[in-house]
C-alpha cells in the first residue's frame, strides 16, 4: 500500500510556509520586527517567550476584539440572570415571602452581578482562545527544531510566504541583514 | 526621551528576584522541579500521610451518607455546626489566590508574579474543600441540584430572595472563574513544558493542555487583554464572595449575626486567613524546592504586612461588635457580648482574641516579618484564630439566642473532627501533587521581571531612510 505524497502538498504548489529568523534578545526581535514591517512585509509574525510591550503593534496588529467579546458576554450574563429571576419570581412561580413584592429587585442584584462576572469571564477566555485560533494542535512553525526555544529564551520572526513581497531568495537575504542567529525555511 | 530615573530604595529592601538570573535559568529552575527532580522519600512519606487523611474524609462522608447528619454534633437549636464553620473557614482561605492574582495585578505589584500560581492553586483546592460542606450539610446531597434553577416536573423554582441561593451562585461563579483564571495563566507555561520534556507521553499531555500555544505577538496581545479583563472581573468577584457568605448570617435575625459590619469584616478576615495559608505553604516550599531566589524575603515581608493590615480590620470588627453590644441598648446584643466573655465558650473566645488580635501584633517588628520560623508560626496561629472566629460566630450565637427555653450546647463528634481533618488532608494531597506535576511559579511572568524583558521602540527609528 502506498500513498501519493503529492496529495498532501498545498494547492498552490509551494511547500514553504515562510522564512524564520532567530534572535537572542527581546530588543533585537523588536528592532528586526520594526525593520521588516518598514521594508514592506505585512504578513509577518513575531514569537517570544513572554509578552513584549508594543511588539504586536510593531508588526501591524490593531484589531483586538477581546474586550468587545467580554462586554457582550457580560451584558448577556446580566440580562440572563435578571430576566430569569423576574420570570421565576413574578410570572411562573410567584411566592409571597414575608410580604415582599414579587418584583423585589434589590434581592435580584446579587445573582445578576455574579452571572455578569461568570459570563464575562468565560467570554474572556473563550474569546481570547477563539480569536487566537486555539486550540491548534498543528502549526508549521513547530517544524523548525530551534522553535522549541520560543517558549524558553529565544525570539523568532517569521515572514509568511503568502506575503505579496515574499521571494525566497530576496527575503532570506533581507532577514540575514538583520543579524539573526540563523534563518531557516519553515516547511508547510 | 525617557530618562532612566531610578527610584531610590532603602538598602535593606530585598529584590523580588535574586540577581544573576537569565531567561533560561528561570525556565530551567522551575521546569526541572516538574520534569527532572526525582521523587524523594520525604515526598512519598508526606504524601502517604495526607492521602491517608483524605481517605479518612471519604470514610466520614461514606458513613454520613449511610446514617445521615445525626452522626454529627448538630442539634436544635444548633443546626449549623462544623459544616458551616469549616465552609466559611475554607472559602476565606480561598480568597488569597484571587486577591494576589487579580487585585495585585491591577495595582501592578510585580512581586505577586512569583507567588500567584500556587496561591491560585491553593484557592482552587480550598474552594473545593469548602464546597463539600454545604453539599453534605443539606442532608441529602444527591438532591443538591435542586438549588439550581432548572425546569422540572415539580414545576418548582428556587427562591431568589434567599441568601442561601445567592451563595450557590457566588461560590460556583468563584470556583469557575478561579479555575479559568488559573488555567489561562498556565497555558504559556504548559507550552514551555511541552517544548522541554523529552518524554513522548508528557509531550502529548502538555501539548494537549497548551492547546498549541506558540507565543505569537498577536496571541500575547489578546492574551494580555483577556488576562487584564479577567483580573478586572475577578476583583469585584473576590470581594463579593465573602460578602455573600456573610449575608447568610447578616440577613438572619440571630444576635451576633444581624449586623451591617459583616460584609467588610468577613472579607478582611478572608484575606487575613488566605495570606496566612499562603505563608504557611510558601515558607516550607521555597526551602524544600530551592526557590529562595524567586520567593524572596521581600515576598514574605509583604505578605506579612498584608496580614497585619487585614488583621487590624478584623480587630476593628471585633471591637465594633462589642461596642454595638453595649451602645445598641438591645438586651439580646448585650447578652451576646456577656455570653462570649463569660459563657460556656469563653475560653474559645479568649483564644480567638489571642490568635487573631494580640499575637499577630508582633508583625510590627521587622525581625518577625523576615524570620521564616516565626512568620510560619504566626501564620499558623492566625489560621487557628480564623477558624475559632467562625466557630464563635456560628456556634455561640446559636446556642443562646432569644428564649432561655431554647438554649443549648454544641459538642462536635469524632465524625465532625474526622471530616474537618479530612478536608485538610484533601487540600494537602492536591497541593502535594500540584507542586510535582505543574510549574508552581509562573515562568513567563517571572521572565518579564528581568531587565532584559523591557524593550524600547526608539532604537528602530534610525532605519528610516
Amino acid at each position: 500500500m502506498s500513498y501519493d505524497v503529492s496529495k498532501f502538498e498545498s494547492p498552490t504548489g509551494s511547500s514553504s510556509y515562510g522564512l524564520m529568523a532567530e534572535f537572542d534578545s527581546a530588543q533585537e526581535l523588536m528592532d528586526a520586527a520594526h525593520k521588516t514591517h518598514e521594508a514592506g512585509y505585512k504578513k509577518i509574525d513575531a514569537y517570544s517567550p513572554f509578552p513584549i510591550e508594543g511588539l504586536a503593534e510593531t508588526i501591524g496588529f490593531e484589531k483586538n476584539r477581546v474586550s468587545l467579546v467580554v462586554l457582550i458576554g457580560g451584558l448577556i450574563g446580566a440580562l440572563t440572570a435578571y430576566s430569569l429571576q423576574y420570570w421565576v419570581a413574578v410570572i411562573t412561580y410567584p411566592t409571597n415571602v414575608g410580604g415582599r413584592p414579587y418584583h423585589s429587585w434589590p434581592s435580584f442584584i446579587i445573582i445578576t452581578f455574579e452571572l455578569t462576572i461568570l459570563f464575562g469571564g468565560l467570554s474572556a477566555v473563550i474569546g481570547m482562545l477563539g480569536l487566537n485560533g486555539l486550540p491548534m494542535p498543528y502549526h508549521p512553525v513547530f517544524n523548525v527544531a530551534e522553535f522549541a526555544k520560543a517558549t524558553d529564551n529565544k525570539f523568532f520572526l517569521v515572514v509568511f510566504s503568502s506575503d505579496p513581497n515574499y521571494d525566497a531568495a530576496r527575503t532570506r537575504s533581507f532577514l540575514s541583514s538583520l543579524s539573526p542567529r540563523m534563518v531557516a525555511e519553515v516547511p508547510s | 526621551m525617557a530618562t532612566d530615573t531610578q527610584i531610590p530604595v532603602a538598602d535593606r529592601r530585598v529584590p523580588v528576584i535574586a540577581p544573576g538570573h537569565t531567561f533560561s535559568t528561570i525556565t530551567a529552575k522551575i521546569t526541572n522541579i516538574v520534569l527532572k527532580r526525582p521523587v524523594s522519600l520525604g515526598w512519598i512519606f508526606g504524601f502517604l500521610i495526607v492521602f491517608g487523611m483524605m481517605n479518612m474524609l471519604m470514610m466520614a462522608l461514606g458513613y454520613l451518607f449511610i446514617k445521615g447528619t445525626g452522626i454529627w454534633g448538630i442539634n436544635i437549636p444548633i443546626g449549623w455546626g462544623f459544616a458551616i464553620v469549616n465552609f466559611v473557614w475554607w472559602i476565606g482561605i480561598g480568597h488569597a489566590g484571587t486577591l494576589i492574582s487579580a487585585i495585585l495585578a491591577l495595582l501592578r505589584q510585580t512581586w505577586r508574579n512569583s507567588i500567584n500560581r500556587f496561591a491560585e492553586a491553593m484557592t482552587l483546592f480550598a474552594v473545593a474543600c469548602a464546597g463539600i460542606f454545604p453539599l453534605v450539610h443539606t442532608g441529602r446531597p444527591w438532591l443538591a441540584y435542586w438549588l439550581f434553577p432548572y425546569p422540572n416536573t415539580m414545576r418548582y423554582w428556587p427562591n431568589f430572595r434567599s441568601p442561601l441561593v445567592w451563595d450557590v451562585f457566588a461560590v460556583s461563579t468563584y470556583l469557575t472563574i478561579s479555575l479559568v483564571f488559573w488555567f489561562i495563566g498556565l497555558i504559556p507555561d504548559l507550552a514551555t513544558l511541552r517544548d522541554r520534556t523529552e518524554n513522548p507521553v508528557l509531550q502529548k499531555v502538555f501539548g494537549l493542555l497548551a492547546m498549541g500555544w506558540r507565543g505569537s505577538a498577536r496571541h500575547w496581545h489578546r492574551y494580555e487583554s483577556a488576562y487584564l479583563l479577567l483580573a478586572g472581573l475577578a476583583t469585584p468577584l473576590v470581594l463579593s464572595v465573602h460578602t455573600v457568605v456573610s449575608f447568610d448570617f447578616a440577613v438572619a435575625i440571630v444576635p451576633g449575626w444581624h449586623t451591617t459590619i459583616f460584609p467588610p469584616y468577613f472579607v478582611a478576615g478572608a484575606i487575613y486567613s488566605g495570606f496566612a495559608m499562603v505563608l504557611c505553604l510558601a515558607i516550607p516550599i521555597r526551602s524544600i524546592y530551592g526557590l529562595k531566589d524567586f520567593i524572596t524575603e521581600r515576598h514574605l515581608e509583604n505578605a506579612a504586612k498584608v496580614m497585619l493590615a487585614t488583621g487590624l480590620i478584623v480587630a476593628y470588627g471585633y471591637f465594633m461588635e462589642a461596642f454595638m453590644g453595649w451602645y445598641s441598648g438591645s438586651q439580646f446584643d448585650s447578652f451576646l457580648l456577656w455570653n462570649r466573655l463569660h459563657g460556656p465558650y469563653k475560653l474559645w473566645y479568649f483564644a480567638l482574641l489571642a490568635c487573631n488580635i494580640f499575637i499577630p501584633q508582633v508583625l510590627w517588628l521587622r525581625k518577625f516579618r523576615v524570620s521564616t520560623g516565626w512568620l510560619w508560626l504566626i501564620s499558623f496561629v492566625v489560621l487557628v484564630g480564623m477558624w475559632l472566629e467562625r466557630f464563635i460566630i456560628v456556634i455561640v450565637s446559636l446556642t443562646r439566642d432569644f428564649v432561655n427555653s431554647s438554649f443549648g450546647m454544641y459538642y462536635p463528634t469524632k465524625w465532625d473532627w474526622m471530616t474537618f481533618a479530612g478536608t485538610i488532608g484533601m487540600f494537602l494531597t492536591f497541593m502535594w501533587l500540584f507542586v510535582r506535576v505543574l510549574p508552581m511559579i509562573s515562568i513567563f511572568e517571572l521572565r518579564t521581571l528581568l531587565p532584559e524583558a523591557h524593550v524600547h521602540e526608539d532604537a528602530a527609528e534610525e532605519v528610516k531612510p
